[in-house]
């Protein structure tokens, strides 16, 4: 499998993050330097074998069904670059 | 005589009990040596105010006879990637400009209600994704170990900013943070001890998350037992963070026997790679001697899947990267590059707000997640995790501890490797398969290589028995005798 | 049933599958502290994680995961024992963490099945295909500014239960039926208010045509957010039309999401939607898988109310209800309840009728319902037993019952205190009736001469005379005694 440049505008696009045009073909190619290296991981034999998704050997822990949080919006807004208090703003979506 | 600042962390609490030394003091010889060593690059935010405040709050303590016990009034450089109430937090990232958390992290809340004094957040790989830090978004941190040939080295990374502080006695103890060997490998370039503890052993609360499943703070000292003292205050279970394990704190300094006879040390013969220096294999053979004269039985074991490790890393932490970055849009908190909508306000910001190598991992990371790649990367990735895991299962049953070098190559000059990715990420091959199988390590300075830098060993244990690791990384440290210092800092000078 | 939209080329099928949000009740978030509720001032209920500020980890609420388990039960479906959450990456401005986080391969709940009835009295068995927990978003505001767009992240991080349906469904009133079953199950279980005007429970409606005899499934779209049955059914019309038109024209149907206006009654694409979705799925690190005991489950089981349809069945085997009758009374536990409450030690026919015509005549006239009725179950209880002991009449009872609705006053005191009780003495009946015979001779002869009709009319005489209070039966076998040839 190799990343070509529209498969990089692609991922960019998902990830959001905006990629020049002329970047994006030495991008792919050290993207593809990487994917190539991480693919003999297909040497490996693992039927049978399950995915591990966690190391943490423990069932989930559970909270109480109580109000604990929240009436705080000076402290979940002080960070925000821009806003019309108490909201945030972003540009306007149309949706 | 010696400064304070150069103290370890069980002499300055002596002092500090006998009345010979007070926090005030400690921590200003530390806030000196910080002023003077500017050039290290160490720290993003110094807080010598703050710092200052907290020791006489210490000192009041210890006068009232309150003391709140061994890291009383001791100095602690925070990494940047623990969120601090009212103060900074960059994550060394733009895209955390102006960041001021209103929250304190579990870790650094822990250490600082042990009566511990921070410094200063030091800097970092850009989210903590790096093996040199020359990603930071605030330049690179300086090893403080010289060569003569003039070149600055790499501290090593991502906790660069940590190790640099420790090793060159602008702290008594630095936290770090440690995903694939974040804080192991600066511990063995910059000559002092690291440890990463058990995944889930110190909560994740408040910590700038990289990869969720592998992250874990950690101790970065000049001794195993001041690394035995730190963790003590900074671990522990924590209902904030549901991976946080819900165990016991044993007492982990009191584990420090000095008798390590009958203990059974595993030596893998995979961590043998082709092409790696002969200063390794030295170094490597170094430890195992001194672990037979201690009267350790050494035993040959074999962890057949440790040249996947790295690999698989590199699938599985940039999927969660990619995915824990996602909060970083511009709309709630640090940089934010106006567009035209939405989406063009996202891409500008993250663009802008991201340095290559965290792009580069964000990429991978959706990549290997995105639809038709998912189960030949990232599920692959998983299950090759599981037998990792296993190996070290399989080994653990025979052995109480595994030792093997920390880094494969002494600190390296800063500008190199940089236009390699896979080069650099080779750095960790050694950390990184004890990462995946979540298990605590520990890596102590083992001696010089042949050009006059350091190089750690790294000792492996059970889940949760830090308590093995600290008992054996003492006796090492004893053995190994590592009194090099880097010159020109702290108090030589 | 069957459905059919007649096309130039042939007759067209629809096939409609519906995604059912219904938040769930519980005090707080689904994986945070801050509270749920409705209607708070903006960015209030929010707390630092819910801000996804960074290093923020989510703590699942016990009563969410206890909510999804009976909600699965209810719908009669499979528990899984074992699921996970994971997440589904996007970017949006009301989703703070970049991902919301839900389930994917191992949902808490598996298959199950819904009953629903049908206007011709048909039942049918609508097969689900899932239910999982997730995370609701918050709000983008619109319309406060021509140039930005404001974000409220109260409802962020609120539990959300999806009731996924398989495209089992081909008539919009099918699938009315269902979302009102569902909602009706769901209020029973008190996991979820089904109040859909404030967004407690929402659809997205799947819609594709297929000619009919056609076995396969066509290109679906999706419309989002629909938030009420009667929209929903609009919306399910008006995609059907338009896909049916798209291909009778040789053109393809576009998959893609659209969007409902309640003005028109028609839908569009949803244009921030546009490009192509890859949520690139994993499980959440920051969590642990869902392991749920069969002794959890069965203490969850053993604590669920009767529902609908077991009352629907109850009501019609023990209390002999029509199935219509049955499943009016049934369809909101509130009225099940008041129902119960009315028909017990009494003709549940005719507590049934009273409910379903009287009271539900006068609630609808006044824009009220059961829950803030003026006459309390009790006391149309008390009514009914008036009739039956014959204290009063049918026709006082109806006066005395808008007395009821008007005052909220007991039906008993009403009775006593303007004198309605039912005149039984016979001899007082016989007075009037032998009066209205002597006022009426003409009327009365028509009678004797075989017009069986007239004596209604004597019947009116008779209980104006005595106000009503005269039994109406009574009455009746007088006159007829009287006026016999």
């Amino acid at each position: 499998m190799s990343l070509d440049t529209d498969t990089v505008r692609k991922i960019a696009v998902l990830a959001r993050i905006k990629i020049d045009d002329e970047k994006l073909s030495p991008l792919a190619s050290e993207l593809n330097n990487i994917i190539g290296w991480v693919e003999q991981l297909s040497e490996v034999d693992t039927d049978g074998i399950s995915p591990m998704t966690s190391v943490a050997e423990m069932t989930m822990p559970v909270r109480a069904d109580v109000i604990t949080d929240g009436d705080c919006e000076d402290r979940v807004l002080a960070n925000a670059p821009q806003k019309v208090a108490p909201y945030f703003t972003v540009p306007r979506v149309v949706e | 005589m010696t400064q304070a600042n150069e103290l370890t962390i069980t002499e300055a609490r002596d002092a500090l009990i006998a009345g010979k030394l007070s926090a005030t003091e400690l921590t200003q010889s530390c806030l000196d040596a910080m002023a003077k060593a500017g050039e290290l690059n160490a720290f993003i935010t110094e807080t010598p105010e703050l710092a200052l405040e907290r020791a006489a709050q210490s000192d009041a303590r210890i006068a009232k006879g309150e003391s709140r016990g061994a890291l009383e009034g001791i100095p602690v450089a925070v990494k940047d990637l623990f969120c601090t109430k009212g103060v900074l937090t960059t994550a060394a990232s733009h895209i955390l400009d102006g960041f001021v958390p209103e929250y304190e992290s579990t870790v650094t809340e822990n250490l600082r209600n042990a009566g511990t004094v921070m410094t200063g957040k030091t800097n970092l790989d850009e989210f903590a994704m790096g093996s040199a830090n020359v990603t930071s978004y605030y330049g690179p941190v300086k090893n403080p170990w010289k060569l003569d040939d003039g070149k600055d080295r790499v501290p090593g990374g991502s906790s660069g900013g940590s190790a640099a502080a420790v090793a060159a006695h602008l702290s008594l103890a630095a936290i770090g943070t440690d995903t694939g060997g974040s804080i192991r490998q600066p511990a063995s370039f910059c000559g002092i001890v690291g440890m990463k503890p058990t995944y889930g052993r110190c909560s994740r609360w408040g910590t700038v998350a990289f990869a969720s499943s592998l992250d874990q703070a950690g101790p970065m000292t000049k001794t195993v037992r001041d690394a035995a003292i730190v963790l003590q205050g900074m671990a522990g279970h924590d209902k904030k963070d549901s991976t946080s394990a819900p165990v016991d704190l044993p007492d982990f300094a009191a584990a420090i026997t000095g008798d390590i006879r009958g203990m059974k040390i595993g030596i893998p013969k995979e961590y043998r790679i082709d092409g790696s220096p002969a200063e390794i294999d030295a170094i490597w053979r170094k430890g195992t001697d001194m672990f037979r004269d201690a009267g350790a039985e050494i035993v040959d074991i074999t962890l057949p899947h440790t040249k996947y490790a790295l690999p698989t890393y590199y699938i599985v932490a940039p999927a969660e990267a990619s995915s824990n970055l996602a909060r970083y849009d511009g709309v709630r908190y640090g940089l934010r590059v106006d567009g035209d909508s939405l989406d063009e306000m996202y891409e500008n910001t993250r663009a802008e707000g991201f340095g290559d190598e965290v792009k580069r991992r964000v990429l991978i990371g959706a990549y290997v997640l995105s639809a038709g790649y998912y189960d030949a990367y990232y599920v692959k990735a998983q299950k090759v995790r599981s037998r990792i895991a296993e190996d070290f299962k399989k080994a653990f049953a025979q052995v109480d501890v595994i030792l093997t070098p920390t880094a494969p190559s002494t600190a390296f000059a800063i500008g190199e490797k940089m236009d390699d990715p896979i080069a650099m990420y080779m750095n960790d091959v050694f950390t990184v398969p004890a990462s995946m199988a979540g298990l605590p390590c520990l890596s102590v300075p083992g001696g010089l290589g042949d050009d006059g830098l350091p190089l750690g060993l790294h000792l492996i244990s059970k889940p949760f028995d830090e308590e093995t690791l600290f008992r054996a990384g003492d006796v090492l440290e004893k053995q190994a005798n590592f009194t090099a210092i880097p010159a020109g800092w702290g108090a030589g000078q | 049933m069957s459905y059919l939209i007649k096309g130039e080329t042939a007759d067209w099928e629809l096939v409609i599958g519906l995604e059912v949000h219904a938040q769930v009740i519980s005090n707080s978030k689904l994986f945070s502290g801050s509270a749920t509720s409705f209607g708070a001032d903006p960015n209030s209920h929010v707390s630092l994680v819910d801000a996804a500020m960074p290093g923020m980890l989510p703590v699942i609420n016990a009563h969410c995961i206890d909510q999804a388990i009976k909600t699965g039960l209810g719908l009669n479906a499979v528990i899984n024992r074992h699921s996970v959450f994971e997440r589904k990456n996007y970017f949006y401005a009301d989703l703070p963490q970049g991902y919301q986080i839900s389930q994917f391969l191992h949902p808490i709940v598996g298959e199950g099945m819904l009953e629903i009835q049908l206007k011709d009295g048909s039942i049918r068995e609508i097969a689900i295909e899932r239910l999982h927990m997730e995370q609701d978003a918050g709000k983008s505001i619109h319309d406060k500014d021509p140039r930005r767009t404001y974000i409220d992240l109260n409802r962020a991080g609120v539990c959300l239960m999806e009731i996924v349906s398989h495209p089992a469904m081909y008539t919009p009133e099918e699938a009315a039926a269902y979302v009102r079953k569902i909602r009706s199950i769901v209020r029973y279980l008190e996991t979820c208010d089904g109040n859909m005007e404030e967004g407690s429970m929402r659809a997205d409606v799947n819609v594709s045509v297929r000619k009919f005899g056609e076995t396969g499934l066509r290109t679906r779209t999706e419309t989002k957010n629909v938030n009420s049955v009667r929209f929903m059914m609009q919306a399910i019309e008006f995609e059907a039309q338009r896909h049916v038109e798209v291909w009778e024209s040789g053109g393809e149907v576009k998959q893609e999401t659209r969007l409902f206006d309640p003005d028109t009654g028609e839908t569009r694409p949803m244009r921030s939607k546009e490009e192509a979705h890859d949520y690139r799925y994993f499980p959440d690190p920051d969590l642990l898988p869902v392991e749920l005991s069969e002794a959890q489950i069965d203490a969850i089981r053993s604590a669920m109310p009767e529902l609908p349809d077991e009352k629907k069945r109850r009501f019609m085997a023990e209390l002999g209800l029509s199935a219509y009758d049955a499943d009016v009374l049934v369809a909101e536990r509130e009225t099940a309840n008041y129902f119960e409450i009315v028909a017990k030690g009494r003709d549940a026919k005719v507590a049934a009728n009273w409910v379903i015509s009287n009271l539900f005549g006068a609630l609808n006239a006044a824009d009220k319902d059961i829950s803030n009725s003026p006459v309390s179950a009790q006391n149309l209880g008390k009514l009914l037993g008036l009739m039956a002991n014959e204290t009063i009449s049918g026709r006082i009872a109806k006066e005395v019952f808008e007395i009821m609705f008007e005052t909220g006053s007991d039906p008993e005191k009403i009775v006593q205190e303007k004198g309605l009780k039912q005149i039984t003495d016979s001899g007082a009946i016989e007075a009037a009736v032998d009066q209205a015979i002597a006022d009426n001779p003409d009327q009365a002869d028509e009678v004797r001469q075989g017009n069986g009709k007239a004596i209604g009319w004597f019947v009116g005489q008779v209980m104006q005379k005595t106000q009503g209070k005269a039994n109406p039966q009574a009455v009746n076998k007088m006159l007829r005694d009287k006026l016999s040839t």
